[in-house]
This record gives C-alpha cells, sequence and structure tokens, in this order.
C-alpha cells in the first residue's frame, strides 16, 4: 500500500491498466495461446489420445506431403474462397449499392437480406441438403421434372456438390456484407457526388472513381473476413454430408472437416495437428497478402 | 431357557458384526456406458438387481452422449477418474488393450473355454493371448427388412429366400417415371449405411471370396470372386436398375417413407421402424447365394473391466461383470432394448426364434462374422468411394475394388505400425 501511494499518477494509471488487462491477457494466454503452442507441439507427435504422446519428427508433415487426400483438400479449401469470396462480395455490393438508392421498403428489405445470417448453419444446411435431393422429394428437381428438364445431380457429384454446398453458405453470409457495405456507402461524403453531378460525371464515372475508391478500407476488411470465413468452411459441409463427409470422393471436403476427422474419428491426434498447422500458416499468409494488396496500392 | 437379557444382548452383538461386516465390503464401483433410453434403463433394472443379491457392492451408473462418450473416456481413463467396468465398442478394444487401459478378466470365473462354449462364435475376437478382454451382454445381426404392403402390390406373397430373387421381387417393386426418375425403389442401397458390412463379410463370402486373411490384418476381397460379388452390388443400380444409392438421402429414411420395398439393416433398426405410421414390414434372414451360402455381420458393444478396478473394487467389478453378461441379464436386455443374447442358449430358445422381427436376426447369428476394424470409419470410407468411382466416374468395378484393397490395406498397416 505504502509502495503503491508513493507512485506518481502516470505510475498509478499504468498500474490500473494492467490491472484490468490481466483478465483477458490471463484469458488469452491459457484458453488461446497456450493450446496453440501446445498443437504446434504436438504436430511432431504421434498420439492417440489414450496413451502417451511419442515423438514423431517430421513424419506428420512427410505424410501430410505425401497424401493425395490432402493435396485434393488444399485444392477444395481454395476453391471455396476462390467462388466463395468475388461472388458474395460482388452480388451483396450490388444489392447494398441499389438498397441505398431504395426508399421503398427500405428497412423491410434490409431486414429480409439479414435474416439468413441470424439462421442457424445446421437447420440451413438440411434444409438445402432435402432442397438438392433427386425427386420425389428435393424441391429444385421436382421444379425441374414438372418443367419437363432432366434431373441435375446436385450433392451426389464430383463437380456440382462444392459449388451446391456453398451456395448457401454464400447466401447466409449476404446479409452481413451487405449491413457493412451500405453502412461505408453511407460514410462516403455526399459533397463529392455533388460536385461530380455539377460536373455532369455519368453515374458509371461515379461508382468508379468516387464509390468504390472511397470504399476501399471497407472492402479490404470484407475481403479478409469473407476469405478467413470460406477459408474455414466447416459446419455448411459437414451437415450436406453427413452420409459421405467431404464427399463424393472427397470433391467437397474442406480442410477444417479433414482436420476434425483425422482427430476424432481415426484419432490421429500428431496427423491433425500438423494439418492444423498448415491451415493457421494458410489464413496468416492469405490474411497478410490480402492487407499488403488491398491497403498499400 | 435363555434370559432375555441375554437374548437382547446376543442380538445387538450379532447386528453390530453384521453391520461392521456390511461396512467393511461396502464397495462403490462406477459403471459408464452412452445414452441410449432403453440401454440405460435395462442398465438400470440389472443393477438394481445385481445390488439386492450383493448387498455390499453399490454401482454408480453414469451415462454420456455417444457423440463424445469417447473422448470421455480416452479424457477420463488415463487420469484414473474413469469407470471400473465400461461399456465400449468392440472396435476400439485393440487402443485400449493396446494402452493398457483395461484388464483381462480372471481365468477362475471367465474361463475361456467356457467362453468359447457358451457364446456365439463372433464373441471370440475380443481373446488376446488367450483371455478375453471384454464381454458383450448383446450383438447385433444383418437381415433383409421388407415391406408388405408394396409386395403385396406387386403380387409377391414372400420374402426372397436367394439373391437372385430378391433381384426379381426389387425388379417388381421398382417404379420410374418416363424419365427414368426412381419414386420407389425395389432394394435400397448406400454404403454409408450397413451395406458395407453386407458386402464385407456376406456378399463377397457367398461369392466364394475370403475378404480378409491373417486375422483381419491382411486385406483380400478384389480377388475375381470378390469383384463378381462387387459387381453384383454395383449391378443392382447400374445393371438391373432395381435401386439408386443415396435415393431419399438415406436408405433407411426410403424405406421407413414406405418408397422402398426392401431394406438392409441391423437389429438396432427396429425400434427406430416399429410404430411408424402407415408403415407394414416384415424381417427375413440375409438372402443366400445361388448355392445356398449363409454369411452375416455381427458386432456388439462390450463390458470391460479397467486397470482402475484394483482389490475390493476388482472382486467388485469381476462379480457385477459375471452378472451382466449372465443368461438372466440378456433375456432382460432382449426384453427391454430389443439387442440380440449374445449366449446361444438365451438366444436359440423356441420363443425367440419363432418371433417374427427377431427370429431372423437370431438365425443369422450363428453364421456371422465380425470384422476386425482398426478405424471403422476410414475403413467404411473405402467402400463407400470405391462405388462413387463406379457410379459417379464410370470406372469398372475391378479396377475400383483393386483400389479399395490398397487403400483399406494402408489403413490396416498404418495402424499395426503405431
Amino acid at each position: 500500500m505504502k509502495l503503491y501511494s508513493r507512485l506518481s499518477i502516470d505510475r498509478k494509471r499504468t498500474v490500473w491498466a494492467w490491472g484490468f488487462l490481466t483478465v483477458p491477457i490471463l484469458f488469452y494466454v491459457v484458453i488461446r495461446f497456450y493450446p496453440t503452442a501446445d498443437a504446434m507441439v504436438l504436430s511432431f507427435q504421434s498420439w492417440n489420445l489414450l496413451g502417451a504422446r511419442s515423438w514423431a519428427g517430421l513424419e506428420n508433415y512427410v505424410r501430410l506431403w505425401n497424401d493425395p487426400v490432402f493435396w485434393q483438400v488444399f485444392r477444395n479449401t481454395f476453391m471455396y474462397l476462390i467462388l466463395g469470396t468475388p461472388i458474395s462480395l460482388v452480388i451483396s455490393f450490388v444489392i447494398a449499392y441499389n438498397l441505398d438508392k431504395t426508399r421503398f421498403l427500405h428497412g423491410t428489405l434490409r431486414a429480409l437480406y439479414f435474416l439468413p445470417f441470424l439462421t442457424t448453419a445446421v437447420a440451413m444446411a438440411w434444409v438445402w441438403r432435402w432442397f438438392y435431393q433427386p425427386v420425389p422429394i428435393g424441391v429444385f428437381n421436382n421444379l425441374l421434372s414438372s418443367m419437363g428438364i432432366g434431373q441435375i445431380r446436385f450433392l451426389n457429384s464430383t463437380t456440382n456438390a462444392l459449388p451446391a454446398i456453398l451456395a448457401p453458405a454464400v447466401w447466409a453470409g449476404l446479409g452481413f456484407q451487405i449491413i457493412i457495405f451500405m453502412a461505408g456507402l453511407r460514410a462516403i461524403p455526399t459533397s463529392y457526388y455533388e460536385a461530380a453531378r455539377i460536373d455532369g460525371v455519368s453515374n458509371w464515372t461515379i461508382l468508379r472513381e468516387i464509390t468504390l475508391p472511397l470504399l476501399k478500407p471497407t472492402i479490404v476488411f470484407l475481403v479478409v473476413f469473407s476469405s478467413i470465413g470460406f477459408l474455414r468452411i466447416f459446419d455448411q459441409v459437414f451437415n450436406m454430408t453427413t452420409n459421405d463427409p467431404g464427399g463424393p470422393l472427397n470433391s467437397t471436403m474442406p480442410l477444417v472437416m479433414m482436420i476434425y476427422q483425422t482427430a476424432f474419428s481415426s484419432y490421429q491426434m500428431g496427423y491433425a495437428a500438423a494439418q492444423t498447422v498448415v491451415l493457421f500458416t494458410v489464413l496468416l499468409v492469405v490474411s497478410l497478402v490480402q492487407l499488403r494488396i488491398l491497403r498499400d496500392r | 431357557m435363555k434370559s432375555p437379557r441375554k437374548a437382547i444382548l446376543g442380538a445387538t452383538t450379532g447386528l453390530a458384526t453384521l453391520l461392521s461386516a456390511q461396512t467393511l465390503s461396502a464397495v462403490e464401483i462406477e459403471y459408464w456406458q452412452y445414452i441410449f433410453d432403453t440401454r440405460v434403463q435395462a442398465m438400470d433394472i440389472l443393477i438394481e438387481r445385481f445390488e439386492e443379491e450383493n448387498p455390499g457392492i453399490t454401482v454408480n451408473h453414469s451415462t454420456f452422449p455417444l457423440a463424445d462418450y469417447r473422448t470421455r473416456l480416452a479424457a477420463a481413463i488415463p487420469a484414473g477418474q474413469g469407470p471400473d467396468v465400461m461399456q465400449l465398442f468392440y472396435g476400439w478394444l485393440d487402443s485400449y488393450v493396446d494402452e493398457g487401459l483395461i484388464q483381462p478378466l480372471p481365468a477362475d470365473t471367465f474361463d475361456p473355454d467356457m467362453i468359447g462354449e457358451e457364446f456365439f462364435p463372433m464373441v471370440g475376437a475380443m481373446m488376446r493371448d488367450g483371455a478375453y478382454m471384454a464381454l458383450p451382454t448383446a450383438v447385433r445381426s444383418l437381415a433383409l427388412f421388407y415391406n408388405t404392403r408394396l409386395m403385396e402390390a406387386a403380387g409377391l406373397d414372400s420374402p426372397p429366400e436367394t439373391l437372385e430373387e430378391m433381384i426379381e421381387m426389387a425388379r417388381e417393386m421398382t417404379i420410374r417415371d418416363g424419365a427414368g426418375n426412381f419414386s420407389q425403389v425395389g432394394i435400397t442401397s448406400g454404403m454409408t449405411a450397413q451395406d458395407h458390412h453386407w458386402f464385407r463379410e456376406v456378399l463377397t463370402r457367398q461369392h466364394g471370396a475370403e475378404p480378409y486373411l491373417d486375422d483381419y490384418r491382411t486385406v483380400n476381397y478384389a480377388t475375381p470372386e470378390g469383384i463378381a460379388a462387387f459387381e453384383f452390388y454395383t449391378g443392382m443400380e447400374t445393371e438391373e436398375l432395381v435401386t439408386q444409392s443415396g435415393f431419399m438421402d438415406e436408405p433407411q429414411a426410403a424405406f421407413r417413407a414406405g418408397r422402398a420395398g426392401m431394406h438392409i439393416d441391423g437389429s438396432f433398426r427396429i425400434g427406430a421402424l416399429e410404430g411408424t405410421r402407415g408403415l407394414e414390414w416384415g424381417v427375413a434372414p440375409l438372402p443366400l447365394s445361388a448355392d445356398g451360402v449363409a454369411a452375416n455381420y455381427g458386432s456388439y458393444w462390450v463390458n470391460a473391466i479397467t486397470q482402475r478396478a484394483q482389490d475390493e473394487r476388482k472382486e467388485a467389478a469381476v462379480k457385477f461383470m459375471e452378472f451382466i453378461v449372465s443368461e438372466e441379464a440378456m433375456q432382460l436386455w432382449l426384453d427391454v432394448v430389443g439387442e440380440l443374447p449374445a449366449r446361444p442358449s438365451v438366444a436359440l430358445t423356441e420363443d425367440n426364434l419363432a418371433n417374427p422381427v427377431y427370429g431372423p436376426f437370431i438365425e443369422g447369428l450363428e453364421g456371422a462374422h465380425t470384422t476386425l476394424f482398426v478405424d471403422e470409419t476410414a475403413q467404411r470410407q473405402v467402400l463407400v468411394d470405391a462405388v462413387q468411382r463406379v457410379l459417379l466416374q464410370g470406372m469398372s468395378p475391378a479396377e475400383s475394388l483393386t483400389m479399395a484393397q490398397e487403400a483399406e490395406q494402408a489403413i490396416i498397416d498404418r495402424a499395426q505400425g503405431n
């Protein structure tokens, strides 16, 4: 107490600041950092959850490198990213851009777009899974067959399954992206637009020269945010392919699901940890690259 | 004549000795299993009876959802916190034995020769180095479910006895529209459900193959006979057009919805089908091959004593084990849970065999094989993929099954190496 009373105001402030910060720091160290570090150690070990851990050196990584399923899964993961991020951003921007100009039923429309974001991924995945079934139960295929068009194999196809699973994931994320885009659009000062109008510039030029450049911080945020989301997609895939997880023929399996299966169905914790380290690295690199490219120029 | 005083004194001393004997021998043991309503009920009844017979022993019954049962066990047992007696799936036995988490059943109570004689042969899979590590109360086998209404509508009066008849009848019950889309399948199919067991242990043997060698350490189904079996299986969809894998999402869903004539499934499906409105069904033994070969797949959950049970706890655990694999317990398990008794003396009674629902399953028990999986999910996936390569990529069954054999062998070798 004596020691404390002798401190200057500034020092006291620091003591208090650290006092408050200790709680989240402790929390993060125990709940986040320690397990992360432990997972990295585990990736060099072999462990079946029951017995003792034993050192395995680089074995897990070598196995990963030589595992054709891993490369397929790696490709799938990037397909989710490469298709998911641009498609969802373009759609949500178009909707936000037009919604911003609409007065009629503005609030209702915005709420409707936001609604899927509030829905549980599991419930949504199961509903879409039934939508996609062949006749007699699938809505889409029943519709097609009533119009005399042939059936489409949505989920039971090595080429269609991934986009079919991605579609509800994109749809569910739209609401959030639209709201962020609209906030970004509102933040652009109207004086720029007024000046442009006085100069008689076309709408297209306004969009290209004013709106998009000034939306850059919003776009950077959404690109990074949604990329991370698509890179760790799991719920949709898991629930839409429970019979043949990540199938058919691994064509929809993302990295997170491979990790889950290796760990909790095959009980190869070390191998799963190695996959986790790879996912961590991928997420880190992709996020850093995106931040750099989108921010500096 | 004893004085009343003496009598009272005698009575008190007697009571005191009895009480102290009670407290001395009072042992509490932990029993774990996963949550499945009827199983929990049956176990509660068994524990009650056991405690009545053995006043000094208390059994604490803990249950966990199946989804995290395995992780719970894995976390608790090495920490010395788990059960004394626990239930585990037969396929997990190896890893528990390897890690030294469970102890062999003492040979004086569980004489291996006696068990060999008194239990169904598939229980032999629980033997390691001449001692039994675990024993089941109940076992499961496969049989053919059929939809009686659809059979009648197609003019069929009795379920098929051979595979050939099965295909014939399936053809009668298949309904497709002008564009070739199924609105009703003759028989369900899907390696993701029970078909991978049907193929692995039944169809291969019926076509003359020996699916595994060296105590399930060598995969051997990609022989000409095994390939014939695989061609038969995939042919149901590609040649005979009597089924569609993934029809109505899941085979059991199609059957339950009355959109499938026949469906191969395990005895555990009975509960789910009972009381389904509008569904009338029967059970028949799995169809025989053309030359009359019968086979079946048996699986079970077993009870084992963990390393935690030592000294008087071990004594109590052994007594409890003895009780829950007794004939009395098995009959109760059949009555309450509907799972088949692991002893022929209980299973093969006239009453049980004549039961229209359980009878066909019980009949299948004697010829049932138990696959010694090292990683059931991964090994199932191998066959799921094998079928998908044929159906989606047009690969020949022979090539696809050969790839499957290599993939499954790799899984087994890796598990052996660890």
